[in-house]
């Protein structure tokens, strides 16, 4: 691993976002690597925007400020795109995961979308879409494993919403278009 | 074992580890997770403490008073509105002489209405009498906190370990997590040398009428001036035993350096990143980070500071009409002194601004700039501003 990973979670209020950049925070490091989940909390209401942040690097990680210039975005809800503007600063062949039912399209960074919130409809019975974002995420990224990812949801969650969140995050690894 | 925790958790497991045997504290915003986690401890039979629900603030540091008071060791949590709420009792804990533990998640007062980060609510109680320690990442939350119960039972004076929040106390990055036995040999148990004892009855706390109040409140400055040396002792014992020493301050590239940025909390490790971009540029930038903010470590700051040419204080506080406090701390501490740098005061990250490399970068160049010129023409910025936003520009 060459540098600094730099990941940005777009939600809103009540998704998941800062679950989700905590969940891959852990994931990366119980693969050995140094790791950081920022949280930034905005009001605290359901439906707001809000921002969460995950570092990822081989050494230990000094810096705390917010990221604006991310290698990966992760939007977790489709109508943030028309109110946010989620590519901002990302790196040059960035790569933007997206729940969406369909592509769209960023000018220097490539994409990768899913149906999150049918899945988490589905798999969850709410609209919850941090779990299966990360399934999306690491499919597209390869950056952790989706070992890692089920071995932490387990960590986090127990019982039947475990094995629920579990079901939503290889749905999603299994469904998503990644395009280059 | 390194675990994955937030500042908050952090806390929480070193007051557990440090067994810790009241924890009273007032559960509701602007209160942390870390009450809510020593409840868990304690209610899962984790931890074999006292775990006292009040009202307010106010009353949990009074709780605190008594249970330090016949020895046992103590642990409170607080915040922003929550430490202000407890002011009264603050300087009654430090007064008597009570070696109480705090965690206080840095967090910005009202009014606006805000709960993000700052430093203000603890540099608000600067002279409360306590020590303060402030912690650049959840590693130094759970180090400073072990510490702050050696430190505050050696010295008799109580110890607040301030850690911004949000940015370590909502943050999740891996923190070594020592063994309980481990813990058991640096902290073994107390016991308070002037119990409140009911088959002994002493008065605590008594009047001090003008014959003696002055002395007591010069024994109290004593006390917390010569807590220094107990704060650099158990700093280095901590070395020695789990390879990670403390001290006042620490000092980042400064030995040699023109131009030294100063700071207190997370904000340092920003800095030294944009300190070793300036230093692959081959500019002589250095970062000082004060970790003991009361006792004022003066002598140590002058030792690695005259040698530069400008000081840049990066602060999260400010005292309106004045300048950030740390910052006319140090100024106090240059003017008697034969050489002194030049200061500048940048006032930064309140009410949960975020500092980006960018801004910290600003200030740097403006300490650089003074340096080269050898005047500083404006003493106090402040850090992204909205200048069109209070009237500075159309």
């Amino acid at each position: 691993m060459n540098g600094m990973i730099e990941i940005r979670f777009h939600g809103r209020g009540g998704q998941g976002a800062v679950t989700a950049a905590r969940l891959l925070a852990e994931a990366a490091f119980a693969e050995g690597k140094y790791s950081q989940a920022l949280p930034f909390f905005g009001a605290e209401r359901r439906g707001a925007p809000v921002l969460a942040f995950t570092r990822i690097d081989s050494r230990p990680i000094r810096i705390r400020t917010q990221i604006y210039e991310p290698d990966y975005v992760v939007v977790l809800d489709p109508s943030l795109l028309e109110v946010v503007s989620v590519a901002s600063g990302i790196k040059h062949d960035g790569l933007i995961v997206l729940n969406s039912k369909k592509n769209a399209q960023f000018s220097h960074a490539k994409t990768a979308f899913v149906d999150a919130t049918s899945i988490a409809k589905e798999m969850l019975g709410v609209p919850i879409t941090n779990t299966a974002m990360l399934g999306a995420f690491a499919k597209a990224t390869k950056l952790v494993s989706l070992d890692s990812l089920i071995n932490v949801t387990k960590g986090r969650f127990s019982g039947k919403l475990a094995d629920k969140n579990i079901a939503a995050i290889k749905a999603a690894y299994e469904q998503t278009k990644v395009i280059t | 074992m390194k675990q994955l925790v937030t500042g908050d958790e952090a806390a929480a497991i070193a007051a557990k580890l440090a067994r810790v045997k009241v924890i009273s504290a007032y559960p509701i915003t602007p209160q942390t997770i870390i009450v809510e986690r020593l409840a868990e401890f304690v209610a899962d039979g984790e931890l074999d403490a006292e775990y006292i629900k009040v009202e307010s603030e106010h009353s949990a540091l009074s709780a605190c008073l008594g249970s330090a008071a016949v020895g046992a060791r103590t642990f409170t949590a607080t915040s922003s509105q929550g430490l202000m709420l407890m002011s009264e009792i603050l300087f009654v804990a430090s007064g008597m002489r009570l070696p109480i533990v705090m965690a206080n998640a840095n967090r910005s007062l009202s009014a606006p209405l805000s709960i993000w980060c700052d430093q203000q609510d603890s540099v608000a109680v600067r002279d409360c009498g306590w020590i303060q320690l402030y912690c650049e990442n959840n590693q130094e939350v759970l180090d400073s906190t072990i510490q702050a119960f050696r430190i505050a039972e050696e010295s008799l004076l109580p110890v607040m370990v301030c850690f911004d929040g949000y940015i370590l106390s909502h943050t999740a990055e891996p923190v070594e997590i020592p063994e309980q036995a481990e813990v058991d040999k640096f902290l073994p148990p107390y016991k308070y040398p002037y119990l409140l004892d009911p088959e002994k009855p002493i008065t605590m706390g008594a009047v001090g009428v003008p014959e003696y109040y002055e002395e007591f409140r010069y024994m109290l400055q004593e006390a917390v001036l010569k807590s220094k040396e107990k704060i650099i002792e158990v700093g280095q014992a901590f070395g020695r035993q789990f390879g990670r020493k403390s001290d006042l301050i620490e000092c980042y590239r400064s030995d040699d350096a023109d131009v030294i940025l100063l700071t207190m909390g997370s904000l340092s490790g920003s800095v030294k990143e944009v300190i070793d971009e300036y230093r692959g540029h081959d500019e002589r930038v250095g970062l000082v980070k004060v970790r003991a903010f009361r006792p004022f470590p003066e002598k140590e700051l002058v030792d690695s500071l005259a040698h530069a040419k400008a000081i840049a204080v990066l602060e999260k506080d400010f005292s309106p009409g004045s300048t950030g406090a740390l910052f006319s701390d140090l100024s106090g501490t240059f003017v008697n002194s034969r050489k002194s740098p030049l200061l500048l005061n940048f006032i930064c990250g309140l009410g949960g601004r975020d500092v980006s490399s960018l801004q910290i970068r600003e200030a740097t160049k403006a300490a650089m700039e003074a340096a080269k010129i050898g005047e500083v023409k404006k003493t106090v910025r402040w850090l992204g501003l909205r200048e069109t936003m209070v009237g500075l520009k159309p």
